[in-house]
């Protein structure tokens, strides 16, 4: 029995020992694919997760967290009058009446550094806070420009960092002679300085020209003028745009705006009056959102209302736009607005210890809390965004924490209409980055969806037809032997690279379209006249030519009418531009139409794009037509019906679910193709259905997009969710084209 | 046959539906042309840039200006309407509705501001051919045509007249020999000294980070820099020279405006006479050419010269997905086909490895960028390379996860391609196997994998073939329109997976829509596309021949 097993060579082949080893070799190849298949496939499944991962934080609704209280410090029974905090959300800054500067800990309150103006104070305001520039209004009717500045020193024995704050005087401790006032706005650019002090009736504005000194660059203010603005009553708050071309001054008893030009300094003027509240309701607190544009004013009956000034129907002058409204906590007034330096949100708070965060563009009340004290006037939020600090009535600081990494984005931002600044309606807009900081991203996927689905369409519309029709043919009529050469070609097209197409898109074919545009209408009409005409002539052909050539070889004979066709369309191209459109069509469309024509437009991506799911869509639906059981067709010709009888009434309807999921996976195809779109369009993100006028889609626009972004920022998620988007569309797309072959195999199978 | 015969026959041919069918026979007839126009198109364009054209001196007459002589070569030329031409600004005032109208290349950057310029046919006479042109191929500023004066050496004139064409062509050649040297002790020599340098200064800081920069190793590394520094001023000594022999020559060359151009061979690469060469000539140039084109690196901001670092990044990356791809993917394939219990899961899994090939490329390249690139390569940069940084070094975009993105991406081609190949193997072959004892690992491995390997061949092939032409994903991942040094090089480990890399196809996107010179730039787009489809093409027809030689194999087995 053993040597039955036995080699030449002495294996024993049975031996327990080898049998032991063979059998654990099996298992640990089985546990090994095992693992390793799993793993695969799990790395796949990551894939989607991982895009998830990086999007859902955009998803993440904003939290606020009370950290700590501590008493005012240094507190001298004064009014507070201004607070700022450093870039690291550590130092605190608190400006009060007794003409006193304080710095201190944002952790603990302990009294940092301690600065004395010398000269009680009326008021205090910010003038640039992203230069961390503010000034103050002097009982010795004198304004004074400060800086809070702030140095970091990394210690080299490794203890933790440090903070050390200092004032500056950018103008000199001296300051400006004010006018008689207790209301102040300051702003300043690089050139000019314009100050506007309220009075009981009448702002006083001072406009002051800056001049740099040749010796040690210092810079010094020259008094230009000044101006005075009659009030129609008495005003209880006064802000200026950064640019000091508006001045907005408010009533607060009878909730009115009054919106003034100072962009000729020397004939200031009253725009307009602007009722911010019904009859009776009162405005409890403004404040002025980064950008410098918008105005938020909140009221008593709980609603806290966006404005900007915008630019009237006729163009000529400017009125006060009513934006959008917020609704502050239920129940409570708000008695202060504190804005953000970067962006456009800003925070509530109200008497009865309420804090509200909003967010202008995405038109969101992020969230609200109810703080254990009362009492809020006055606070401010670090350049960061995250670090909160608010006094309260008790003579107390509170500070919070703001979770508030993505306000930028809500359903409505992402997909509705937004009204965006100095936008003179609502808009769908993608405009995700420019070159200032005072720009107001707009994240509107709509456009960019739009511009997907308009080139799918667009490709569809030329490669169905083709793909179809080609498909059927080469599946029931054409010979076998052509078939052969057929379907390897229509798989080289599958192969070709999309950044071929793209290139010879958009340096070929769309320079050429723009000068043989009638000549590619023509073809649209000459072509399908052409086939069935050769038919007909073929017919007509004598026996003996006729019999010669095999039955299903109609593509090689209609290349040539096809190709002379084509040559006469083209060829007729310049004199029909010539005769009808002055020479060029594009421009006719453009003069005489007003249709604007780009070079790389929908119909160069049409064709290219077109192109390249042809071959899809072909080798999907000819696979569907071919696998049609045979008996079919030959009982529907045996009962005498002829070819195209029995393609359309017994082909056709059994193949139709094939065919419909390769329309799905072309339309999937289509929908994420990059390249071509890239290179054979302007990208400019339109929403128009101009076939001859380009778009941007979801994909050009990541692949444009995501190199420059910023990792981590609304922006990048953003680009992430574009990509989460694209995938679960083309992977549901697929697989439910993939589901209905499948039903359509077993019909098959039992047919 | 009588009319009326002829209309009724023409109703019951309509009847029968066959016009329907030639319409259908016509979109296949249509696909055709496509494809073969298509291919043909980039052949035509990118096989014809190399071919040395004639140079043609003429002089161009705009109507009501003064007449201006020309000198250069004629490209495209297109059919342009009268009215197009006038909104140009051109006084076409005759009753000629069309015009022809050429691309014009004039060279001469440096003189003209522009390489191109389009003229009229019929304004452009008195054409002659002067078989003295000579053509200058420089190193910057594009072509420069015209007459050579003198040959000068160090400033004095060693030829003039009749020897000059002879003089310049030795002279060249000597200025091409130097050059190479050159840039053999600038590129390698130096190259890798200065990548030692760097690993120094690496290995110094981070010493210094884990506090163990002490005086011995300090001095260690301080005295291996003094080496190289030693060896850097040798070699720098060899290059002064060398640069003090190559500026030797210089050629006076009279251009079209009349003035005397004095042309430093040292920044010419190759000179020609178009209009002298015999058709062999013509060929020798054209060989030549292509040979610069897939053996060199390219030149002027990429319009000029070659696409060798394109090549060789292409093909590194496509090795490495390729070593990436293929034991995962059939790994995942015997899984899902031998190991699996076959039913609901296997099926849904099937149909989800099968949808991953249509999703969109650029999917994967967002996912490579942020998991691959910001996630692994952040994490290994923090863990392995915390003295390079802030500069990451894998953190970055580079071939190992341009790669590995791509592997990804091609997986479910070999997963696919590999079930079918062991669907296809016959039952009666495993339980042959079976019966004889051997364990089901042994049957895999000695039996049916040996027999599914041309399928993983041919799922392999697919997969380079798609990722050769791939280009969404690689923008996001590490490809870039120059790159400084290739992946793989003299200094150790010789490998450097963290490099940046050049790739065909973005190499078209970038040469076709970012270049500043487009019209130089074209022809050399259309090459570098003809080599890609080419090799796809090839790739793909080889995978198709043996699926199908797999599948007659196998169709024999079964009976």
């Amino acid at each position: 029995m053993s040597n039955a097993s036995d080699t030449a060579d002495g294996t024993v082949f049975a031996s327990p020992g080898l049998m032991k080893w063979r059998y654990t070799k099996d298992k640990l190849a089985a546990a090994g694919v095992t693992v390793g298949g799993i793993g695969v496939i799990f790395a796949v499944v990551l894939i989607f997760f991982y895009l998830l991962w990086v999007v859902l934080p955009i998803f993440k609704p904003a939290s606020l967290e009370a950290t700590t209280q501590f008493a005012l410090p240094g507190d001298s029974g004064d009014r507070s009058l201004l607070y700022a905090i450093d870039e690291q959300g550590e130092v605190g800054l608190r400006v009060s009446g007794d003409g006193r500067l304080r710095f201190f800990s944002l952790s603990d309150g302990a009294l940092r550094d301690e600065i004395d103006l010398d000269a009680p104070l009326i008021a205090a305001s910010h003038v640039d806070e992203a230069s961390r520039k503010f000034a103050v209004l002097t009982e010795t009717q004198r304004v004074v420009l400060l800086e809070h500045q702030y140095r970091l020193n990394y210690p080299t024995d490794g203890s933790p960092r440090t903070i050390t704050p200092r004032i500056e005087f950018p103008y000199g401790q001296e300051g400006l002679e004010a006018p008689a006032g207790d209301i102040m706005s300051v702003r300043e650019d690089e050139d000019l300085l314009t100050l506007a002090v309220a009075d009981e009736d009448h702002i006083t504005l001072s406009q002051y020209e800056k001049s740099t000194s040749f010796f040690d660059e210092s810079v010094s203010l020259e008094a230009i003028g000044d101006q005075t603005l009659i009030l129609p009553r008495q005003i209880d708050a006064l802000i200026m745009d950064p640019l000091q071309d508006w001045l907005y001054a408010f009533n607060y008893q009878n909730a009115e705006i009054y919106y003034y030009d100072i962009r000729k300094f020397d004939q200031p003027k009253l725009v307009e009056t602007v009722s911010a509240a019904e009859v009776g309701d009162v405005i409890t607190a403004v404040n002025m959102l980064s950008g410098g544009l918008s105005l938020v004013v909140a009221t008593d009956d709980g609603k806290i209302t966006q404005y900007f000034p915008l630019r009237n129907e006729q163009g000529t002058d400017y009125t006060l736009q009513r934006v959008r409204s917020f609704d502050a906590a239920e129940g409570t007034v708000v008695e202060t607005l504190l804005t953000e330096q970067r962006r456009r949100g800003f925070m509530s708070l109200a008497a009865n210890g309420t804090v509200g965060a909003y967010f202008a563009t995405s038109e969101r009340e992020l969230t609200d809390m109810q703080l254990e004290v009362s009492g809020l006037q006055i606070g401010a939020i670090s350049p960061r965004a995250n670090v909160v600090l608010v006094e309260h009535a008790n003579r107390g600081i509170q500070t919070l924490r703001l979770h508030n990494e993505h306000p930028e984005v809500s359903f409505k931002a992402l997909w509705g209409k937004i009204w965006y600044e100095s936008y003179p309606e609502p808009d769908y807009t993608w405009q995700s980055s420019a070159a200032n900081s005072d720009f107001e991203p707009k994240f509107s996927l709509s456009p960019l969806a739009f511009g997907t689905i308009k080139a799918a369409f667009y490709a569809m519309l030329f490669a169905v037809p083709l793909a179809l029709a080609g498909a059927v043919y080469t599946a029931y009529f054409m010979s076998s032997g052509l078939r052969q050469l057929v379907k390897p070609a229509i798989e080289v097209m599958e192969a070709l690279p999309t950044v071929i197409l793209g290139f010879l898109a958009g340096l070929w074919l769309a320079p050429f379209i723009e000068t043989h545009l009638p000549g590619v209408f023509l073809m649209i009409l000459f072509l399908p006249i052409t086939m069935p005409l050769t038919g007909w002539l073929w017919t007509l052909t004598p026996d003996s030519v006729r019999h010669r050539v095999p039955e299903g070889w109609q593509p090689l004979l209609l290349i040539l009418p096809i190709i002379v066709s084509t040559a006469l369309a083209l060829a007729l191209s310049q004199p029909i531009e010539a005769t009808f459109f002055d020479g060029s069509l594009p421009h006719w469309l453009d003069n005489e139409m007003g249709i604007t024509y780009d070079q790389r437009n929908s119909l160069v991506v049409g064709l290219a794009m077109g192109f390249a799911v042809i071959p899809t869509i072909f080798s999907i639906a000819e696979d569907a037509v071919f696998s049609v059981p045979k008996q079919l067709t030959q009982g529907s010709l045996a009962l005498g019906a002829t070819p195209w009888q029995t393609l359309v009434r017994v082909v056709l309807p059994t193949a139709s679910p094939g065919m419909f999921s390769a329309l799905m996976i072309g339309f999937g195809r289509a929908v994420g193709e990059t390249m071509i779109v890239l290179m054979a369009t302007g990208n400019t993100p339109i929403m128009d259905f101009n076939i001859f006028e380009g778009f941007r889609t979801l994909s050009a626009n990541i692949a444009v997009e995501m190199p420059e972004s910023e990792v981590g920022s609304t922006h990048f998620r953003i680009l992430f969710l574009a990509g989460l988007v694209l995938f679960l569309f083309t992977f549901v797309f697929n697989t439910l084209a993939e589901i209905i072959r499948q039903r359509l195999r077993n019909k098959y199978s039992n047919l | 046959m009588t009319g009326a015969q002829r209309g009724s026959a023409f109703k019951a041919w309509y009847k029968s539906g066959d016009p329907w069918i030639w319409m259908t026979g016509g979109a296949v007839a249509i696909s055709l042309l496509l494809v073969i126009g298509l291919v043909g198109l980039i052949a035509v364009r990118g096989l014809a840039h190399f071919w040395p054209a004639d140079v043609v001196q003429a002089r161009y007459e705009v109507p009501g200006k003064a007449p201006m002589k020309v000198l250069g070569e004629l490209l495209d030329s297109e059919l342009a309407s009268k009215s197009r031409l006038a909104s140009a600004g051109l006084p076409v005032e005759g009753d000629k509705e069309f015009y022809d109208r050429y691309l014009f290349k004039v060279g001469n950057r440096d003189i003209y501001g522009s390489d191109f310029r389009y003229v009229i046919d019929d304004w452009l006479v008195d054409r002659e051919y002067p078989e003295d042109i000579t053509v200058f191929e420089r190193l910057e500023w594009g072509n420069l045509y015209g007459w050579i004066e003198s040959v000068s050496e160090n400033g004095n004139v060693v030829a003039s007249g009749e020897q000059v064409w002879d003089a310049l062509l030795q002279r060249q050649q000597r200025a091409n020999q130097l050059r190479a040297d050159i840039e053999k002790i600038e590129k390698h020599d130096i190259g890798a000294i200065n990548y030692a340098l760097e690993k120094l200064r690496l290995k110094r800081r981070g010493l210094e980070l884990r506090d163990g920069l002490n005086a011995q190793a300090e001095q260690q590394i301080a005295a291996e820099e003094a080496e190289l520094q030693e060896r850097y001023r040798g070699y720098e000594q060899q290059l002064i020279d060398l640069y003090g022999q190559i500026t030797r020559d210089s050629v006076s060359v009279r251009v079209m405006t009349g003035e005397t151009l004095t042309v430093e061979l040292s920044k010419v690469v190759r000179v020609f006479r178009p209009n002298a060469m015999g058709v062999f000539g013509k060929l020798r140039h054209y060989g030549a050419k292509l040979w610069e084109f897939v053996a060199d690196e390219p030149r002027e901001a990429n319009t000029e010269g070659g696409i060798f670092p394109a090549i060789f990044g292409t093909v590194l990356m496509v090795l490495l997905m390729s070593v990436f791809v293929t034991p995962f993917g059939v790994v995942a394939a015997l899984y899902l086909r031998e190991y699996a219990k076959q039913g609901f899961m296997t099926r849904t899994i099937r149909i989800a490895v099968n949808n991953l090939a249509g999703v969109p490329s650029i999917v994967y390249g967002v996912f490579g960028l942020g998991f691959f690139v910001y996630f692994l390569g952040g994490s290994i940069d923090a863990l392995f390379f915390p003295e390079a940084l802030p500069t990451p070094t894998f953190g970055t975009g580079g071939i190992l996860w341009a790669s590995l993105t791509l592997a990804i991406l091609t997986l479910p081609v070999v997963i696919v391609a590999t079930e079918e190949g062991l669907s296809r193997i016959p039952r009666s072959l495993r339980e042959a196997s079976l019966a004889l004892g051997a364990t089901k690992a042994e049957t895999l491995w000695k039996v049916v994998l040996p027999m599914a390997s041309p399928a993983m061949m041919t799922g392999l092939i697919l997969a380079v073939a798609r990722a050769a032409g791939e280009v969404a994903p690689l923008m996001l991942v590490g490809v870039v329109k120059l790159a400084p040094s290739l992946p793989l090089d003299g200094n150790m480990p010789f490998i450097h997976l963290d490099r940046k890399f050049m790739h065909l196809g973005f190499h078209i996107y970038d040469v076709g829509f970012q270049s500043p010179n487009v019209e130089a730039a074209r022809p050399l787009v259309y090459a570098t596309a003809l080599l890609l489809v080419l090799v796809i093409i090839a790739l793909n027809l080889f995978a198709v021949r043996v699926r199908n030689r797999l599948r007659e194999k196998y169709r024999a087995l079964e009976h």
